[in-house]
């Protein structure tokens, strides 16, 4: 167990190498010259485009810009933001927290709507229960963040002057403003992590309950309660695991139009600000950011797996 | 419910799977419906040119955004344009963009998750990292190098949808694989000598397909909104050929003052994939072996 | 579920008692401004975006000012006198001090003006690099050379060029000095969150303290208009700039609000590629004709009826009716597919003429490429739109990637600063590669002219070639910066350059 952590652990690092050099090649592939979008209106100059090329190693080989940046990054330096002359590294430290606040509060509004509403729709299968759930959980999903982001704004804060509109205050400033900052966009978001999970967690509770051990546990004469949580559900949870992990790795990633609706100054703000601008040391810096986010999570869903089933664990 | 145990009664009709299938999905009169609504929506998508009131590219000066009336139906948009029309002829589009990109990412990430899942190892350990790091690259990047590359069609657009919700096939079919692997049923396979190709198509597959219809049938209303940020990115449909996302995209300024232009598309993405995920569920039942006992 | 519900709405409704105090009712004299962006770098040396310009409106004071009308008033200057066409003499106001305590004298004034010039990465140095020298003549006297005759030199004073900073804070902080600016405008930084919020606070020692009647300043930036307007109604701000027109009529119901449209300095345009790489080798990028018939098929007015409620300006050229050199003469020709079908087969061109519209990816722009596309197409044009965004776009225009693109200007309050690098050989923002001799001159000779009259003949000359004969970009509108705010606050100044300026404003 302990030698298949470390095994883990260890392919962290080479993802991350191989997935810098896919995105520096990328970048090359994009069009949109950095230099010309720094020079702003001295763009037609040939001096000024030089001197910046030159400030930022543009004008050099495409492997000489790579290993510079590579060994910067190993000595923790994770260059700055061209475009606004911060260091990439506190930049990310500044955003990741507010983007961690939201998801976690998505995640979790998505998780206790959800899987509750796709098992008490399995259990009740055909029911009015179970086609409620359904046409809810499909219009969370089908329903664009921003027109529902719209709409709960001119509702919640315009017609009943409820919570503000916009902006974010931090956790560490002021709990409830922040909880109140952030309720709106984390339900929003949540919405869709509850559609996604109920219908996954229908699906296998489904599968689960027509399994033979089921009927075998039924015919012991277990409760009906018993057979639901403790055996159905358990067996049920692999997709929901999978879909669960990858939806958190979403939200940590970064909800832009989310963000941008309800203003708060996040990871998903950052990342297009910086494609759009062709940042690239914040994109790289986003994207190595991203990536142990999702590797990790991964790591997590094997982790939840096992613990489901036990059997896991010798392969 | 009946608790029958043993044999299924198609079994002793010795009807043929298919069939059996068939019949069990006809059955379930929700999911019937379903397909109607879709056939409808595929018919309507087809007979556009003949169907719709209007051309849908037909400006009017004088009839901007102008709520639903006896002859503009859904109203009229910020061009003066047909909505009603619009809705018809954007569901060329939109159902490609969101059909065929799921099917595309489908075939390529449930061959790769289930090959993960199912040699484990090296192979497991390449492919599922590779797996997380497309996750990672953010879909703007992606879409603008594409863009360039290809240029604006409608079938690129679907081709870096495809590309992105890949991995998320990969890693449903791969955790399927894992837990399928481990159980008695496979095991015994394995010790009678079948060879794992066999065992992966006969016994795992059929396991993987109750979540990979949910996930592809929630992936439609993904797609089609992905289709209209492409769009927007010059990638995809260009204006002034509509399509459901990109018209829910130019509503947002109107959200207010026009509200129709926003609730007619977005019905329409409502519809199609609640039609497509009732047609899954029906599928699900129909060829799950152990459902005719209910 | 249903609890779950009931148990959101409760949260919803405890958090808004404990918010809704704080939210309602406005500090004494605190000023919350809903930004359409988040401002880049606030140093004055460095930053590039028109939106910084509203925050530096409250930071840093400049040597000059402009009127509703346009005109350079005083403000850390008192008076300016040319000695000759090439000296100017700058007399400064006494006993003005830094926001750190440090007086603001003539070696300030060297020192702000030199660190536009050489600092490395300025973005001032285009707008003042006709500067030789600076020279400190006594403490309250610098004297100004330049390298030729200017006379948009002390136009580019009024605005950033013209800010001085504090040398001994510039000097500590060097590069970081955007982070915490220090200045002589009526306010002074106090903290920035960026894409969060920037904080100023009042600054008792200002030279002007009489004028500013508000304590603090918040300004929020809120990318999206319909939020913005939300903040607004729900009165979680009170100001507002840059609304969209669709919201004029909503705002004028709302009694809690007033709504202020000025006309802007800028322009919107079609720009053609006449000379830049291949792509120019077409008939509209040849044929002056071909594109006089594109200008016919338009109706400007109908644009900007249809995607702004008819609240911008039609134009043909590139200066507003505010700005002194504005041409009366030059007004937009009436529709006429006729005639733009008789030009085209004049100009030997087979229709329909298949040409290609870059429109940059936002939605009204984008609704402008489409009403254009409708347009141009009963006189013979089969116009494809291709949604561009920003940088591959930027690319694409210096490549000479394009045939017609969709583009504007925030503009400037010298003429000279609408024209030149759209249209002079080889101008940093000639990207259709335009060229003409004759215009060169003209240019050439009305940005030295520093006889109005003479220097307005001269425009007026210019403007005949440009938008009448060799038509390299068809001008299509000046916008207007429609303000919003609450009824509450008074005593708002509505300048052509849409900054906010905080002298007078009070909450009643």
């Amino acid at each position: 167990m302990w030698a298949w952590l470390l095994k883990r652990l260890g392919q962290i690092l080479p993802t991350l190498l191989v997935l810098s050099f896919l995105i520096f090649g990328l970048q090359q592939l994009m069009p949109g010259d950095p230099a010309l979008i720094l020079a702003g209106e001295e763009r037609g100059d040939p001096q000024v485009l030089a001197q910046i090329r030159a400030e930022l190693w543009l004008d050099r080989p495409l492997w000489e810009q790579y290993l510079h940046w590579l060994g910067n990054v190993l000595t923790g330096d994770f260059g700055f933001s061209w475009r606004i002359r911060m260091p990439v590294a506190e930049l990310i430290l500044q955003k990741l927290p507010v983007t961690a606040q939201l998801a976690i509060m998505a995640f979790l509004i998505g998780t206790l709507i959800g899987v509750p509403m796709g098992i008490l729709s399995a259990v009740r299968r055909d029911r009015l229960a179970d086609w409620l759930a359904n046409a809810v959980a499909l219009f969370g999903i089908s329903t664009p963040n921003f027109w529902f982001g719209i709409m709960l704004i001119l509702l919640v804060s315009v017609q009943l002057g409820w919570l503000p509109p916009s902006g974010y205050v931090p956790l560490t400033e002021d709990f409830w403003q922040s909880i109140a900052t952030t309720i709106m966009p984390a339900f929003v978001l949540g919405t869709n992590v509850a559609g996604v999970l109920m219908r996954h967690t229908r699906a296998a509770m489904l599968t689960a309950l027509s399994q033979d051990y089921i009927r075998t546990a039924r015919a012991k004469g277990l409760t009906e309660r018993v057979v639901v949580w403790k055996h159905a559900l358990r067996n049920a949870l692999i997709p929901v695991v999978t879909l669960g992990t990858i939806e958190l790795g979403r939200l940590l990633a970064g909800a832009v139009l989310t963000e941008q609706i309800f203003t708060i100054p996040g990871f998903g703000k950052l990342v297009v600000d910086a494609v759009f601008n062709r940042d690239y040391p914040v994109v790289q810096g986003v994207v190595l950011t991203t990536a142990l986010i999702f590797v990790l999570l991964s790591l997590v869903a094997d982790l939840l797996y096992m613990a489901i089933n036990p059997r896991l664990r010798q392969a | 419910m009946s608790t029958t145990v043993a044999t299924p009664a198609s079994v002793e009709r010795g009807e043929s799977p298919a069939r059996r299938a068939v019949r069990r999905f006809l059955r379930h009169r929700i999911a019937v419906f379903g397909l109607a609504v879709i056939v409808v929506f595929v018919a309507v998508a087809l007979l556009a040119p003949w169907i719709a009131p209007y051309d849908p590219v037909q400006t009017s000066w004088t009839a901007i955004r102008k709520a639903p009336s006896a002859a503009h139906w859904f109203g009229t948009d910020e061009n003066g344009r047909d909505v009603l029309s619009r809705v018809i002829w954007g569901a060329r589009a939109s159902l490609m963009a969101g059909v065929v990109s799921v099917l595309v990412a489908v075939a390529i990430g449930v061959p790769i998750g289930l090959i993960a899942g199912f040699a484990g190892g090296w192979t497991d350990a390449v492919l599922s990292r590779i797996a997380d790091a497309m996750l990672s690259v953010p879909f703007l990047i992606l879409a603008i190098a594409l863009a360039a590359f290809l240029g604006p069609a409608l079938e690129n657009a679907m081709i870096a949808i495809a590309i992105t919700f890949s991995p998320v096939f990969v890693r449903l079919a791969r955790g399927m694989a894992l837990d399928a692997k481990s159980t008695d049923w496979v095991e015994a396979a394995r010790a009678l000598g079948n060879p794992p190709w066999r065992i992966a198509v006969r016994h795992v597959l059929p396991n993987i397909i109750p979540p990979l219809l949910v996930q592809g049938t929630l992936a439609i209303a993904e797609a089609i909104i992905a289709e209209a940020a492409l769009s927007f990115l010059g990638l995809g449909q260009q204006p002034p050929a509509p399509s459901w996302g990109s018209m829910l995209n130019s509503a947002q300024r109107f959200l207010e003052n026009a509200p129709w232009l926003a609730i007619f598309p977005g019905a329409a993405i409502f519809l199609v994939v609640l039609s497509f995920n009732l047609v899954g569920d029906g599928l699900r039942d129909a060829l799950d072996p152990r459902a005719d006992r209910r | 579920m249903r609890t779950i519900i009931a148990a959101a709405l409760a949260l919803g409704a405890a958090t808004a008692l404990l918010t809704g105090t704080a939210q309602a009712q406005p500090q004494q004299q605190h000023l919350r401004i809903a930004l359409r962006e988040d401002p880049d770098i606030l140093d004055p040396t460095l930053s590039r975006t028109y939106v910084g310009r509203i925050v530096y409106a409250a930071l840093c004071d400049k040597l000059f000012d402009i009127d509703e009308q346009l005109r350079i008033v005083p403000q850390l200057a008192t008076a300016h006198r040319w000695e000759d066409p090439r000296t100017l003499v700058i007399t400064l106001r006494e006993g003005v001090r830094f926001h750190d305590g440090e007086p603001l004298d003539a070696e300030a004034v060297r020192y702000s003006l030199m660190r536009h010039l050489t600092m490395q990465g300025s973005f001032r140095r285009s707008e003042i690099n006709t500067m030789e020298s600076v020279e400190v003549v006594d403490p309250r006297t610098v004297r100004i050379r330049l390298k030729e005759p200017s006379a948009a030199f002390l136009s580019q004073l009024t605005d950033r060029a013209g800010m001085i900073v504090s040398p001994k804070a510039a000097e500590a902080m060097g590069r970081n000095f955007g982070t915490r600016p220090v200045c002589a405008g009526p306010f002074r930084f106090v903290e920035r969150v960026a894409q969060e919020r920037i904080v100023v606070e009042r600054f008792p020692e200002y030279w002007d303290a009489g004028r500013i009647h508000l304590n603090r300043i918040t300004y929020l930036p809120i990318p999206d208009n319909t939020v913005r307007m939300a903040n607004l109604q729900s009165g979680a701000v009170e100001f507002g700039e840059r609304m969209e027109p669709d919201d004029i009529q909503a705002i004028r119901r709302d009694r809690r609000l007033r709504v202020v449209a000025v006309d802007e300095l800028g322009w919107q345009s079609l720009q053609i590629n006449v000379g830049n790489g291949p792509r120019a080798n077409t008939p509209l990028g040849r044929d002056p004709r071909v594109r006089h018939a594109l200008e016919l098929s338009l109706d400007r007015q109908a644009i900007v009826q249809v995607v702004y409620e008819g609240a911008y300006t039609p134009t043909v050229q590139p200066l507003p009716p505010a700005n002194p050199y504005h041409v009366a003469s030059l007004r937009p020709e009436p529709r006429n597919v006729e005639r733009a079908r008789a030009l085209l087969r004049e100009a030997g061109v087979t229709t329909p003429l298949q040409v290609e519209l870059a429109v940059p990816n936002n939605p009204d722009l984008r609704q402008v490429g489409e009403v254009i596309q409708a347009m141009a197409r009963e006189a013979g044009f089969d116009i494809r739109l291709r949604a561009v965004e920003f940088a591959s776009g930027l690319q694409a225009a210096q490549r000479g990637e394009f045939e017609l693109w969709l583009v504007g200007w925030s503009g400037r309050v010298d003429p000279d600063g609408n024209i030149y690098s759209f249209f002079v050989t080889g101008g940093g923002q000639n990207d259709g590669r335009y060229s003409n001799p004759e215009a060169d001159r003209l240019m050439n000779a009305a940005r030295a002219e520093l006889d109005q009259e003479k220097r307005k003949a001269l425009y007026e000359q210019l403007l005949q070639i440009l938008v009448r004969q060799d038509r390299p970009r068809l001008f299509l509108w000046h916008r207007k910066n429609i303000m919003v705010h609450s009824a509450r606050l008074t005593g708002y100044r509505p300048v052509p350059d849409g900054l906010i300026r905080v002298q007078g404003l009070r909450f009643e």
